[in-house]
């Protein structure tokens, strides 16, 4: 056991002087393992942070009931009184046109184009809290409400919320792909590093079979290099994705305060980054065993 | 402690290295194997850590049947035998220091223990004073020498040499033998194959010869 013990740490010592023996080689290696992790992973924290955004908008859905721009005053009240009577309502919030003109004068830029047009643009309004949040219900409600005199339009907004979310889904496969497609070429890459030092070490490992090495004191400085030189690789992408994290966040910010949206771009979430090392690592060791698989002779 | 019973061995494309050979080697022994260039000294000697596998007959050593063990236990018997090679075969991108410690290393030994072993073992072969240096930096004498202290340095029962002596002067080589003899003074089986045999004559117990693979004596 202790012996064990001694053989791992003499090999990971091994694969380190190794790495540390040709420090360009191994930021090369290490740049081009990082950039080809460092695609997936800036998906991963982008869609994060599109998730979190999901999330804190879509907290409820709403159903929007808009009114014809020439309904009366009658029209509306009446409408309000059965949307209020309805069973499946939670909450009922009357927007009239003249307050939605009134925000959106105030607000910048369209202030101008508003006070030139003519009349109000804009109908008076019920944003609705269902009872029953279950999409089932909430199309019944859409197609009834929809259905109320001189209603014009019935909007229910958990639909947009469905769409995000096959669109979120979507994104992830996409990721994932990508990180498979990317995942292989990072064992290709291994596989070529360890063929290659095969090629330099193997009178080393002839001399050392020779004094009584087991094949697994001669494989392991290669696994530890592969899985080391993968670790390397994935720093160097999630060191890529924090500083573009960093760099984004302010444009980010301004971005979503155009749409009143209070948002901070996240770092990559610690689950992630925790993926991202032991995936890279054990892409490396695998890298390096099917190489000396292949290339290491009996 | 080795035992050869009815050994043939044929490389492939039909060379018949060693023929039938039948011989017993007791612990603490000195035996000088001899015979022509071509006669079989390396085969037999490679026959031992399994380095090469007979095509007939059995090779024993220390009670286990040579010839017929698995792969996987290849590495556990060579530990126990010392080996200098006929070509050397030391490290030339290592110290002489980092050349003695690669058996200790394999074998698992603790790094302050194995530190001091290899010191010891370069004390005996009077390079203590050149561990630092690269083998290319040592002449022939010191390169052989330095190959006998990486064959002691794990402290094996038996210890195999294949011409220690080539390409050295008679005094270098007579070093070399002599150092052998202590060796064997201590308890270590020894096993050399040599043209030098008058060098060796003084101090080997037993002489095995060798001719077209055949046991002369
Ligand atoms: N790997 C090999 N493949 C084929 N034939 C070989 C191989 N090794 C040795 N032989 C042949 O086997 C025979 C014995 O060779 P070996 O090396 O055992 O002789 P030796 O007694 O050690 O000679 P020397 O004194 O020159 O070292 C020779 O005819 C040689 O050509
Ligand atoms: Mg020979």
């Amino acid at each position: 056991m202790k012996g064990w013990m001694l053989h791992h740490r003499q090999a990971a010592a091994q694969a380190l002087r190794r790495l540390a023996g040709t420090p360009l080689n191994t930021l090369l290696g290490a740049l081009v393992l990082g950039i080809a992790l460092a695609l997936p992973a800036a998906g991963e924290m982008v869609l994060a942070n599109f998730q979190r955004l999901a999330q804190r908008i879509a907290a409820a859905p709403q159903i929007s009931v808009f009114m014809a721009l020439d309904a009366a005053k009658k029209d509306v009240a009446d409408v309000e009184s059965r949307l209020r009577k309805h069973p499946q309502t939670r909450e009922v919030r009357v927007v009239p046109r003249e307050e939605t003109l009134k925000r959106l004068k105030d607000s910048e830029g369209l202030g101008e184009v508003l006070e030139s047009l003519p009349r109000n643009p804009f109908p008076d309004a019920f944003v609705v809290l269902p009872g029953d949040e279950s999409p089932a219900a909430l199309e019944a409600m859409r197609e009834e409400f929809a259905g109320y005199p001189r209603v014009e339009h019935v909007q229910l907004d958990s639909a947009w919320v469905k769409k995000l979310d096959a669109l979120l889904r979507l994104s992830r496969l996409a990721i994932v792909l990508l990180a498979a497609v990317l995942g292989v070429a990072l064992v290709a890459v291994t596989f070529n590093t360890i063929r290659l030092q095969i090629l330099t070490q193997q009178e080393e490992i002839e001399v050392s079979r020779l004094l009584g090495a087991t094949d697994g004191f001669v494989r392991r400085p290669f696994l530890y290099f592969g899985a080391l030189q993968g670790l390397a690789g994935g720093l160097v992408a999630w060191l890529a994705v924090l500083g573009a994290t960093f760099l984004l966040r302010g444009p980010v910010a301004e971005l979503a305060g155009l749409y009143g949206i209070d948002f901070t771009l996240h770092i990559l979430p610690l689950a992630d980054s925790t993926l991202l090392f032991g995936l890279a690592a054990l892409l490396g060791w695998m890298g390096a065993w099917l190489s000396l698989t292949r290339h290491l002779s009996k | 402690m080795i035992r050869f019973d009815q050994v043939s061995k044929r490389y492939p494309g039909g060379i018949a290295a060693l023929t039938g050979l039948t011989f017993a080697v007791e612990s603490g022994e000195m035996i000088v194997l001899s015979g022509h260039s071509g006669a079989g000294k390396s085969t037999l000697l490679k026959l031992i850590p399994a380095i090469e596998r007979p095509t007939d007959g059995a090779v024993i050593v220390n009670g286990q049947n040579v010839s017929a063990l698995k792969r996987a236990a290849v590495p556990y018997l060579r530990r126990n035998l010392g080996m200098v090679f006929q070509d050397q075969k030391l490290l030339h991108d290592r110290s002489v220091f980092d050349n003695v410690m690669l058996p200790l290393a394999i074998a698992g030994v603790a790094v302050r223990d194995a530190g001091r072993r290899v010191r010891a073992a370069l004390d005996k072969v009077g390079l203590l004073d050149r561990e630092k240096a690269m083998p290319v930096a040592l002449s022939g004498g010191e390169q052989q020498r330095l190959a006998i202290a990486r064959a002691v340095v794990a402290r094996p029962a038996i210890l195999i040499a294949d011409e220690p002596t080539a390409h050295l002067d008679d005094a270098t080589a007579a070093d070399i033998a002599a150092m052998f003899h202590a060796f064997n003074q201590v308890g270590v089986t020894v096993l050399v194959a040599t043209h030098h045999e008058a060098l060796f004559a003084p101090y080997m117990t037993r002489r095995i010869v060798l001719s077209h693979g055949r046991l002369l004596a």
